[in-house]
């Protein structure tokens, strides 16, 4: 099986490539990037005025398999994913059995196996059970290949265990990704704390939940040595602690998800559950600081945090409706939509951010367009425009906080491993 | 003009002019309560169902009375006995009340924005008798009416709401429909239940009622609960009332003629002495009658609405 992508504006941030280039795709590898290729080829696809990519990697979706299969699944999830352009996800551990344990993994690793239609990593949990109580087997999972660990949901409240969890996850040689919140701050709070939540009579959460506890993440990050990244992060603090640790040499990275620089608190006005997400919308001020910390080179990713829920846990009460929205199919769309145009970004740092950074961040040769490296690509309309139906997603669940919402950027294909999996 | 909103869900939401609508034609409907035969025709054939997911006595009643002082049908659904108990969602029952033919759905529900989501789910009419924290908006527009009748006016009038701002849907309503229309408010409550940002809605702020009643032509006089769970930094009964009671003493140092109003019911002793709630400056059943007024303008207007869906 062999492809030939034709003309494209190839962009390789990891090869720092961005130019009109031919690509040839043999079997489940990149064979050859040059102008002009002249080979014969089981397919050749025009990329003339599109953006061909590496595909995108993205470190923080909820699968929901095993255990909430009516929300979601391995094979719907990747089927989604593709249609984003995404050709690598991180799963997270908060399913039902959690990733606390060989067996587990092992468990999710035969879906996988038979479901995925992309690459599939698996995130271990911290703690069993992701109870913040007792350490998970670290070391177990990591030689079942997880390449993470987190809590995601909650944060480990435990300073003493926090820091157990960080001396073995670098024994180990995992990642340890922090859902940072402290929950004795942010209590039942549904939306972002200020006159959003006064006016609508609902309980807030302030941003000094998330901050705090990002602070504190990075002081044991420090003291432990550990690879520590900060999950979605939504306020302007907690990029601003980053920034400074970061400049003091602190080994970190952190990601943020779309929303949070594409929409305020001020979506919420409606009572409006497929806005509802944890972290809240934050205010104005908050997504210019996570604008800006894409720009400076602060945070490091975008992820979608990709979760979801069904219609009815979404379609009752707003403090009743689950928190999260899904997000593999518009993510790299918001992103062109919102940092395009405004300068935030140019097309190569983009990419940056969802390919070869993720991928540096989490170990894995992918997340480029070298030759003979795994031939994942995605090939975008960077000004092509589209419609966000609810219809037309592809995720089990359809809470999207961009319904009805124009965006920017079509993707067109999606190869993964030399096999075109989505077209547009 | 005339009124076109589908439904009546908070004060946030209203013009001055739609405020003043109301209360215009609450005007015209208050001397139906005084005939020897206390009905009007205007919503023969209509049918309003009460649906209340909190227990109610006096809003419920009122709106009771209200519709069929307009010779209204009336459905009383109390959730406790409904298949609500059987799991059933909100926006179920609504569909479920809807296709029943009934024309308005009048509801009490402890979420915010409860209202809100069911009036956006159905063709029917949605009337907010209360939602969470958020809005109670014929509590304010009776506190308006009141006021008004008693004082003349709205605007200028210098009004403090007292009590446990950050919970109440009564101080939400009130300072959105009195800032529209031109009075100067003023939310007087300790430190802890004053909600983030409070000033944004046009309303000074002041822990110390004796400086909150200086100025006011009337206090509005909230219900305190203290069973909520909102941790231990929560008053005192006894503390309260020293420290924000409304009483006779603190009366003498107010405005002589100041109107005292409360929603009702009220802790006597706790919020307010029993000889205020009883004396001269209290206007607490007036309130308690002229919501009838206010309910059958908000029933009446809402029904001929011309538009279809909010």
């Amino acid at each position: 099986m062999s492809i030939l992508i034709k003309s494209g504006r190839v962009i390789d941030p990891a090869n720092k490539i961005d130019a009109v280039l031919d690509i040839l795709i043999e079997e489940d590898k990149i064979s050859k990037v040059a102008k002009n290729i002249k080979a014969q080829a089981d397919s050749i696809i025009d990329a003339a005025d599109k953006i061909v990519a590496p595909g995108l990697i993205d470190m923080h979706v909820h699968l929901r398999q095993p255990g909430r299969e009516d929300k979601e699944t391995v094979a719907t999830a990747t089927a989604a994913a593709t249609r984003g352009g995404v050709t690598t996800v991180l799963a997270m551990p908060n399913t039902n059995p959690a990733m606390d344990c060989l067996e587990n993994a092992e468990l999710l690793k035969k879906i996988i196996a038979k479901d995925a239609r992309i690459n599939v990593l698996i995130c271990g949990t911290i703690t069993k059970g992701r109870l913040g109580k007792e350490l998970s087997a670290i070391l177990e999972l990591k030689k079942s290949g997880v390449c993470a660990i987190s809590d995601d949901g909650c944060s480990v409240d435990s300073d003493e265990l926090m820091f157990a969890a960080l001396k073995e996850a670098k024994q180990a040689g995992v990642l340890t990704i922090c859902h940072s919140e402290d929950k004795k701050i942010s209590g039942n709070g549904v939306i972002n704390l200020g006159f959003n939540s006064t006016r609508l009579g609902l309980r807030g959460i302030s941003n000094e939940s998330e901050y705090k506890r990002v602070a504190r993440d990075i002081e044991l990050a420090k003291k432990s040595g550990a690879s520590v990244h900060i999950a979605h992060v939504s306020c302007r603090q907690s990029v601003e602690i980053i920034g400074k640790a970061r400049k003091n040499g602190v080994k970190l990275t952190c990601e943020t998800s779309p929303h949070y620089f594409s929409l305020t608190e001020d979506a919420l006005l409606g009572y409006d559950t497929n806005m509802k997400m944890n972290p809240p919308l934050r205010s104005l001020e908050d997504l210019v600081a996570i604008k800006q910390g894409l720009k400076d080179g602060t945070i490091d990713t975008i992820a979608s945090d990709h979760a979801p829920h069904t219609e009815n846990e979404k379609d009752i009460e707003f403090e009743r409706a689950e928190f999260g929205v899904v997000g593999l199919e518009t993510e790299l769309a918001v992103s062109i939509t919102e940092l395009i145009n405004s300068k935030i970004l140019d097309w190569s740092k983009l990419f940056e951010k969802f390919t070869s950074n993720p991928a540096r961040i989490l170990g894995i040769e992918r997340g480029s367009l070298s030759q003979g490296g795994p031939a994942d690509v995605a090939i975008v309309s960077g000004g092509k425009e589209w419609q966000v139906k609810k219809d037309e997603l592809l995720s089990k669940s359809k809470n999207s906080a961009f319904l009805g919402r124009t965006l920017k950027g079509t993707v067109d294909y999606t190869i993964c491993n030399g096999k075109i999996v989505y077209k547009r | 003009m005339s009124w076109v909103k589908k439904d009546l869900l908070g004060l946030e939401y209203l013009t001055k002019e739609e405020i003043e609508l109301i209360l215009d034609t609450a005007d015209s409907f208050k001397e139906v309560s005084t005939r020897e035969i206390k009905k009007v025709p205007a919503l023969r054939g209509k049918t309003a169902v009460n649906l209340f997911y909190e227990p109610s006595t006096r809003t419920r009643v009122s709106f009771e009375v209200a519709a069929k002082r307009l010779s209204a049908d009336v459905i009383n659904i109390a959730t406790e006995t409904s298949s609500v108990r059987k799991g059933e969602t909100l926006i179920d029952t609504g569909k479920n009340i809807q296709a029943l033919k009934a024309d308005m759905i009048i509801m009490r529900h402890n979420c915010s924005g409860a209202a809100n989501m069911l009036a956006r789910a159905l063709d029917i009419s949605v009337i907010n008798a209360g939602d969470g924290w958020h809005e109670h908006p014929t509590q304010a527009l009776l506190d308006m009416f009141t006021l008004k009748e008693k004082l003349g006016r709205i605007e200028g009038l210098n009004v403090t709401i007292v009590g446990d701002i950050a919970h109440s849907r009564v101080a939400r309503s009130n300072i959105w429909g009195l800032t529209k229309l031109g009075a100067n408010v003023t939310a007087c409550a300790p430190e802890m239940l004053l909600p983030v940002a409070i000033e944004k809605m046009g309303v000074k702020t002041s822990s110390n009622i004796d400086e909150a009643l200086k100025e006011a032509d009337a206090v509005n006089v909230l219900r305190m609960q203290f069973e909520r769970d909102e941790g231990a930094a929560f008053p005192q009964q006894l503390d309260y009332f020293k420290r924000f009671g409304i009483t006779r003493e603190r009366l003498a140092k107010a405005k002589k003629d100041i109107v005292v109003m409360h929603p009702g019911p009220i802790n006597r002793g706790i919020e307010m002495s029993s000889d205020v709630a009883d004396g001269a400056n209290s206007v607490i059943l007036d309130q308690v009658t002229n919501g009838i007024a206010v309910r059958m303008a908000v029933l009446f207007l809402v029904a001929q609405a011309r538009e279809v869906k909010a």
